[in-house]
């Protein structure tokens, strides 16, 4: 049962993502473009998806585990260094030069696109370089943050 | 749809949602509990299929962008999520939602950088506001 909502959840999410634009790299990049033919479309996005998860995120945290699960896993870092500035950073930059993040960029690999799949695979390794350079910060009990 | 669905892990099976902590741990040979994260990814690659047949205008446009800066913005993107730990979704989603301090800083930073970006693409270089 918990892999059907882990499934439904990420059906969702993706379904979320391609109606509201979110998988279309044109209206990132034009997002992003405050000085110029500005689209905030994609402020509202998030603030609804921000607005209607904090709703569901406090009424969860009233019940004493997940549905299906024994415990949440809720991120404990609260440390605010370098990495996190840099690493925002740079995910910035790749995100204004390309309007491709993380989730849609996977919702759009079904098209097949060579320009989707080259992107993929270079942000993957560039996941593994990330993995083989710096190896590993101390992972606090509790869970990773992201 | 993205509130809900982000609400329902966590309601359902207790995760935060992060695309590129999913991604970067499916990757990592030494970390277990790749199996929430395998499903996960199927359901996305399957509304993806999904959106094709539905309202395929959602997938309709490539970035404009030649193939050679999409390299080295996915290897930006790759790199910068692993290192400041999150992205659009763990970051700007979930970690708002959570008012994370780190979250809150690291969404302000990577828009700033983003809108940069696109200022110096756009509007210094010329490339074509797609």
């Amino acid at each position: 049962m918990r892999y059907v909502t882990l499934f439904l959840c990420g059906l969702l999410f993706a379904l979320g993502l391609g109606v509201s634009g979110m998988t279309n790299p044109e209206k990132i990049i034009a997002f992003l473009d405050v000085t110029g033919d500005w689209d905030p479309s994609l402020l509202f996005v998030m603030g609804g998806a921000v607005g209607v998860n904090m709703l569901f995120y406090r009424l969860t945290l009233k019940r004493p585990r997940p549905a299906l699960e024994t415990s949440f896993v809720i991120p404990s870092l609260r440390k605010i260094n370098t990495r996190l500035i840099s690493g925002a950073a740079l995910f910035g930059v790749g995100w204004g030069l390309t309007g491709y993040c993380p989730g849609p960029v996977v919702v759009s690999s079904v098209t097949g696109w060579p320009s989707v799949l080259a992107f993929i695979a270079a942000m993957l390794a560039g996941m593994l370089l990330f993995q083989k350079l710096q190896g590993e910060e101390p992972r606090p009990a509790g869970g990773s943050e992201k | 749809m993205i509130g809900l669905s982000v609400a329902g892990l966590f309601y359902f099976n207790g995760k935060i949602l992060g695309i590129s902590n999913i991604l970067s741990e499916l990757l990592n040979p030494r970390w277990h509990d790749k199996d929430w994260r395998l499903t996960f990814v199927l359901g996305l690659l399957s509304g993806g299929a999904l959106l094709l047949f539905l309202y395929p205008p959602a997938l309709s446009h490539e970035s404009p962008r030649a193939l050679g800066i999409l390299i080295l913005g996915g290897l930006l993107v790759g790199y910068g999520a692993s290192l400041g730990r999150g992205c659009t979704s763990g970051h700007g989603i979930c970690g708002i939602t959570r008012l994370s301090p780190r979250s809150l800083i690291a969404t302000a930073v990577f828009m700033s950088t983003g809108m940069i970006t696109v200022y110096v693409t756009n509007h210094l270089l010329g490339w074509a506001a797609g």
